[in-house]
């Protein structure tokens, strides 16, 4: 007994020792936390192809490979030390793992997050230790409406736009549309995408009839029971915002049985599953992004790069967790290396902060405003359109792009009250 | 007895004292470890009486959910004012559960507390108001609008955490070694034997119950202060068996098991995420069996064995 105890008290003492130590930071590193699900069920569909954008960015970044304005090497020169942390593990994990991430690694700066809860729990911690933070692909527009931050920015747009653009694309789609159903999971995101879906759609097409709404348990994997009450209560058009592994189980099970032989689905994450499902997709099903990204990206320099150097290592098209991860990271090497035209040497972390507000820049998805938020979150276009195989590859037809000023709340407003309102100050062409 | 008493008070002291000095790190992962173990101290009192709690989620979780909505409706941020609201309305529930959950064993038991926890997750989830699955945040606390630092940080709810873990841990010191205490053993052993013996086996495990409750409601309460951050997760299953896994750990041989459990949980997980963030659970599935294999009744059985090397 004594000597099990000898060898596992080594070898808790070596865990720790190696732990403890320090790598031996070099001037001229810049160590970057990268926060995603590595585990859980959001780990496939968002956290992994985020994982591996980064890794390709951040390899071509430290070579200085990519095309202007992001050729400088690194980020200021500095070459980039990506430190990686699983997102799973709940909210208070996550604050304790970000204070970790600061003063145990002495990472420079964080970028990451995808679940909502976790943005919304990080930004505390973030301010207390005045630290950039960068959420790159949570939705919820709580974050910035709540609150007001000083060292926290969300590259990514939020989910509010999804819906309000799915309603302007339904609207324009089905000119005689009477009825709707919805189908979303049982947890936050769920319920504000169809609160945010059916209150835009109220106010732009008035008496459209909900036959039903469905909120099944997230991952819940079987579907039987809605699929059956969706048959029964058919509407023109079935709302959802399922992702990952839960929307892949729906489209299955409802395509055997028949459910969108004449009811379409809007699906407003559909493009993250396009090319792993590509004979499964009804014809015709309402694709959303989450944003321009994907095959909804615009046809530029940097996207070319991206989608060619992406499929070419990892043997896939990158989906839009992908490309909103390259651009988490390029506001934030725009940002540091704008300060660092106004200073001698590297800028401090006020010093981005203030380059980073407002900041208007270019990525592989298109153009990314800084403008919500007091200039901590950005805006962008939103892109719908409908799934088509007919060439034998997966595309879309029908694409329509809408402005971010006619499908964002203006500045200072927040999502509820504007769509509450009727979406005032809306900028449709 | 007295003794000892001092020696924890003492113990206490110099914790709080070594959080002046710690890395700010540190202090956050122990505030939540302390807070942790001291729910695992209340399911420690209901073990002890042969009863597996896996639903001290609820309690956990509705502790946060006080301090965070009576710190909003309220408009307040004093921790004891706070801490007070979590541990009333945590002892008031379980004074109703209670009354059903004492007539059962075993399974049942176990089986009927999680499903308490999972009605109220369940709940949670659905309130928009509360933010749904996202939760919402607390603001830090505050002591009559004071702070140790001058402005709201960690070290607040720290002291607060050692200062209740001080407190409750002699609380259950004591109260173990007390006729009620004992009680729990011989409930676990033989019930009818209890019941001739004049004492009633349901009142005993209710009252346990009710300390059990107060005190996840209290660990639940400096979670949410320390944390700013509560979301309905706290109220899921898998986060009593978290706590059933640190009572494992430390052992329920003596109450310095449930701290001793949670803090070391604490930072293997953190440690594990920092080594190998693709591998971290099986990091402490590995430290769990391990611990079950060599060590069967808890880390706290090497401190008996030692101690009991030394007397003989």
């Amino acid at each position: 007994m004594i000597t099990s105890f000898v060898k596992k008290s080594t070898l808790a003492g070596l865990l720790v020792a190696s732990a403890v130590a320090q790598p031996v930071l070099a001037a001229d590193e810049y160590k970057l936390g990268l926060v995603t699900f590595l585990s859980g069920g959001a780990a496939g569909p968002f956290g992994v192809p985020a994982k591996n954008a980064a890794d390709l960015v951040l390899e071509t970044l430290n070579a200085g490979g990519l095309p202007a304005p992001y050729n400088m090497k690194g980020i200021n020169g500095r070459t980039i030390k990506p430190v990686y942390v699983d997102e799973a593990g709940g909210a208070t994990k996550q604050a304790s793992e970000l204070r970790n991430l600061v003063e145990r690694q002495g990472v420079d700066s964080v970028v990451g997050y995808i679940s909502s809860g976790d943005c919304l729990a990080v930004p505390a911690v973030a301010e207390e230790l005045k630290t950039l933070t960068v959420l790159f692909d949570c939705g919820t527009p709580r974050v910035f409406e709540d609150s007001s931050y000083q060292y926290v920015f969300r590259t990514g747009p939020t989910a509010t736009m999804d819906n309000v653009a799915a309603s302007h694309y339904i609207k324009e789609m089905f000119p005689k549309l009477d009825s709707v159903s919805g189908i979303n999971q049982n947890y936050s995101f769920g319920h504000e995408s169809w609160a945010d879906f059916n209150g835009s759609l109220n106010k732009l097409i008035p008496n459209v009839e909900v036959t039903t709404k469905q909120f099944p348990k997230i991952y819940a994997g079987q579907y039987g029971a809605e699929i059956s009450a969706l048959m029964v209560n058919s509407a023109n058009v079935i709302h959802s915002s399922f992702w990952g592994g839960d929307m892949e189980a729906f489209l299955l099970q409802g395509s055997a049985r028949g459910l969108f032989e004449d009811q379409t689905a809007v699906l407003t994450t559909g493009e993250s599953a396009m090319y792993r499902l590509e004979g499964q997709i009804p014809e015709g099903t309402i694709l959303g992004g989450r944003g321009p990204f994907g095959i909804y990206a615009p046809d530029n320099a940097l996207n070319r790069w991206f989608r060619e150097a992406y499929i070419a290592r990892f043997e896939t098209a990158p989906t839009y967790p992908a490309y909103k991860m390259v651009q988490g990271i390029f506001g934030l090497k725009l940002a540091t290396e704008k300060a660092a035209e106004k200073v001698k040497g590297q800028p401090t972390t006020e010093d981005v902060v203030s380059a980073f507000e407002n900041l208007v820049y270019e990525g592989p998805g298109g153009t990314v405003s800084m403008n919500m938020g007091n200039g901590h979150q950005a805006s962008m276009e939103m892109v719908y359109g409908r799934y088509s195989h007919k060439s034998g590859e997966p595309s879309v037809t029908d694409v329509r792009r809408y402005p971010a000023a006619c499908v964002n709340p203006p500045e200072g407003m927040s999502s509820i009250e504007w769509i509450e309102k009727g979406m005032p100050g809306a900028k449709c062409n | 007895m007295r003794n000892s008493t001092l020696l924890v008070l003492g113990a206490g002291v110099a914790v709080m004292a070594a959080g002046m000095v710690m890395p700010g790190w540190l202090t956050f992962l122990l505030t939540l470890a302390l807070a942790k173990g001291l729910v695992v101290m209340g399911l420690l009192l209901l073990m002890k009486a042969g009863l597996v709690s896996f639903g001290q989620g609820l309690y956990y979780c509705l502790g946060a959910y006080c301090v965070g909505v009576a710190g909003d409706y309220l408009e307040t941020q004093n921790a004891l004012f706070l801490m007070l609201i979590a541990v009333v309305v945590c002892v008031a529930l379980a004074a109703v559960i209670g009354l059903l959950l004492c007539r059962y064993r075993d399974i049942f038991f176990a089986m009927f507390s999680m499903a308490f926890s999972m009605i109220l997750y369940g709940v949670l989830v659905k309130s928009s108001a509360f933010g749904s699955s996202d939760g919402f945040n607390v603001k830090p606390p505050l002591l009559f609008g004071w702070t140790p630092t001058g402005e709201p940080g960690p070290l607040m709810a720290y002291g607060l955490a050692v200062t209740a873990v001080t407190v409750v841990g002699i609380f259950v010191w004591n109260y173990l070694r007390s006729p009620m205490g004992y009680a729990g053993e011989a409930v676990r052993e033989n019930e009818i034997r209890v019941e001739y013996l004049g004492s009633s086996v349901r009142r005993i495990i209710y009252i346990k119950y009710l300390l059990a409750a107060a005190m996840a409601g209290l660990g639940g309460g400096i979670t949410a202060l320390a944390a700013g951050h509560i979301d309905p997760e706290m109220a899921y299953w898998t986060t009593s068996g978290e706590f059933v896994f640190i009572a494992l750990m430390g052992g329920t041989g003596h109450v310095a098991g449930p701290v001793i459990g949670a803090v070391l949980f604490e930072l293997i997980r953190t440690y594990a995420f920092q080594i190998s963030p693709y591998t971290w659970q099986m990091i402490l599935g590995i430290a769990l069996l391990a611990i079950i294999l060599y060590l069967p009744k808890g880390v706290w059985s090497l401190v008996e064995r030692f101690t009991k090397e030394k007397t003989s």
